[in-house]
């Protein structure tokens, strides 16, 4: 039987953090390059509480978890705003498309 | 249960505590005058001004709050002479950025929502007085946080012109990745030495024998989103765009206080975990676990380099001026890399300099905005001759941005050349030379447009009330003044280099 111990962990963190990162260089809609900071967010907690809960590191990392899921709520919740605003100018959230700054 | 260590660390926080009260009571005024907002300007100075006077009270004190679990010797934050003295230039320029927005037409034509304005501004001050002296990671990731959201929407305030909104979308997508890659990098530093206090991380890194590459790995992803906050090189794309796009009180803001508190947060975490101990010469002596000094000296020049020549070719002057701060985070990074004493007062002396030079070169261009509603440089034609003032006074911040003398920005380049002379790195400083060459010519083709060619008729007479003109001559007399005079800047920044556990 095999024994789920840190090395799985960090090995999932890893594989969702180069996904988001992955996510990021490549979508081009504003709300998918989110998901894709959402996921390296969820990737630091996954070894957040691993590390807390392998390492004998006390119940720290577990909180630490806890204050990132509410930032990300934070971070979610105005970034969606600034999407709705960049849709209500320019009537799309493609990222390549918004660029009047450009010179 | 006992609760003194919270009372007794409370007295640590004083002017975090003034700040929170004061968002607190810019949203109430917010929904109680929502009529009439005219006071709410006056509410956030005066909180600016309390808050000022608690980090005051903080000089010379140094001690932990919010003591650690895992080791009661160290806290959450520090107090010390170092944050004191950066606390107090955040302070400096939120007075300055108070007053640039009640002459901005761009922040007074959006009159029932300034009371947010505000609140976000206070939001903006209390991210980075906690980022200045935070000494654990979380705290740090927090604080960047909470400044980050807040500067995504200042960014885009003026939220029905597209350049505002652009800004602040490039801005929350380049920052949220950033501080996402720099969670990741905490969680891995967290891993390898148990904890998330510089203090304990640093003893960690002395005991235990660690994997380097994944050390490497985590450090650097912790500095991309440190560079990310004072645009560095290769993680400054975000900047221009921000500049140019964000109302120009908020792109002033961005430039000084939270380049000041992201070189504060990168100092403190190079001196609290990397250093072993300081020598009687002021050198610095680093752990061998991570090459830093390899690191900064790549990213320094290549930020150096890299914002001077694009400055070149711009033609707006918002723009160019974003160029000139990324060129000026190059230079700032010159005295952290010698890893001293000495590079650490070129810091201070420097920072201070640098908040009232182009706090005043960001206030003129505001003031010409107002009036032509344009930032291009083809704008300034003749205005030397048309409005001798802010000729001469924008004129005077340029110098200075370039370091001649009698200017005091020859004096902060001065102390910075002779940090790099004294270690010994003589290449990197003629390099950092040859670029002060470089950015010579965009900032003079500036003033060979005021004052070499004559005025066309689109050029307008602008009109200054007694306010602009004493806030500009404000920010001037310490930019001549410290240009001859500049004992009483090195004396401060002398005594003012302390951080915690040294």
């Amino acid at each position: 039987m095999l024994e789920v111990g840190l090395s799985h962990y960090l090995f999932v963190s890893a594989i969702l953090f180069s996904l988001g990162i992955y996510g990021i260089v490549t979508r081009k809609n504003a709300v998918l390059v989110l998901m894709g900071v959402e996921l390296v967010l969820n990737a630091a907690n996954i070894n957040f509480v691993a590390f807390s809960r392998f390492g004998n590191f006390g119940i720290g990392g577990q909180v630490y978890a806890l204050f990132v899921i509410i930032l990300a709520a934070a971070e979610a919740a105005i970034a969606l705003a600034i999407v709705l605003n960049i849709y209500k100018t320019f009537a799309n959230v493609n990222v390549d498309e918004i660029s009047k700054l450009k010179e | 249960m006992d609760l003194s260590f919270i009372t007794e660390s409370l007295y640590f926080v004083k002017p975090e505590i003034a700040a929170s009260a004061s968002i607190i009571l810019l949203v109430l005024l917010d929904l109680i005058f929502h009529k009439n907002k005219t006071i709410i300007p006056y509410v956030a100075l005066a909180g600016i001004i309390i808050t000022g006077i608690f980090v005051v009270d903080q000089f010379n004190i140094s001690g932990f709050a919010f003591l650690s679990t895992d080791n009661p010797k160290y806290g959450m934050i520090a107090v010390d002479n170092f944050g004191a003295f950066f606390k107090l230039i955040i302070i400096i320029s939120s007075i300055f950025v108070v007053a640039f927005s009640a002459y901005s037409d761009e922040i007074n034509k959006i009159t029932d929502r300034l009371g947010e304005y505000y609140a976000l501004i206070f939001g903006m001050i209390l991210g980075m007085l906690v980022l200045i002296s935070a000494s654990d990671l979380i705290l740090i990731y927090l604080s960047m946080e909470l400044l980050s959201l807040s500067s995504y929407v200042l960014a885009g305030f003026t939220k029905l012109r597209d350049r505002s909104s652009e800004a602040s979308l490039k801005y929350l997508l380049y920052g949220a990745t950033s501080t996402g890659m720099m969670l990741f990098g905490i969680s891995i530093l967290y891993g390898l030495t148990g904890s998330t206090n510089l203090y304990i991380i640093s003893a960690a890194l002395q005991t235990q024998s660690l994997n380097l590459l994944t050390l490497a790995f985590s450090i650097i992803l912790i500095f991309a989103g440190i560079g990310y906050k004072i645009s560095s090189a290769p993680f400054h794309f975000w900047t221009p765009d921000v500049y140019e796009g964000a109302p120009i009180s908020i792109t002033a803001y961005l430039s000084v206080a939270s380049k000041a508190a992201g070189f504060a947060l990168l100092i403190r975490f190079i001196k609290t975990t990397f250093v072993t101990f300081v020598d009687d010469n002021g050198n610095w002596q680093l752990l061998q676990v991570f090459d830093w000094e390899s690191l900064l000296i790549i990213i320094s020049l290549l930020t150096m380099t890299l914002g001077n020549f694009t400055a070149l070719w711009q033609r707006n002057l918002k723009r160019m001026l974003a160029y000139s701060s990324i060129a000026h985070a190059g230079y700032l990074m010159l005295g952290l890399l010698v890893f001293s004493n000495q590079g650490l007062i070129a810091i201070l002396i420097y920072f201070t300099i640098y908040l009232f030079m182009n706090l005043g070169a960001f206030f003129i261009v505001m003031v010409i905005a107002n009036k032509t509603g344009s930032e291009d440089i083809d704008d300034y034609d003749g205005l030397g001759f048309k409005s001798s003032f802010l000729g001469v006074s924008l004129a005077i911040f340029l110098v200075s941005l370039t370091g001649l003398p009698p200017t005091a920005g020859f004096i902060g380049k001065l102390y910075l050349f002779i940090a790099l002379v004294d270690a010994k790195m003589l290449t990197v400083a003629i390099i950092a030379l040859l670029n002060t060459v470089v950015s010579l010519y965009y900032y003079i083709r500036v003033l060979k447009h005021m004052f070499l060619t004559s005025p066309t008729e689109k050029t307008e007479k602008i009109p200054l009330n007694f306010g602009q003109i004493a806030v500009i001559i404000i920010m001037l007399i310490p930019i001549l003044l410290f240009g001859v005079y500049f004992s009483p800047v090195v004396d401060l920044a002398k005594s003012y280099i302390t951080i915690l556990g040294f």
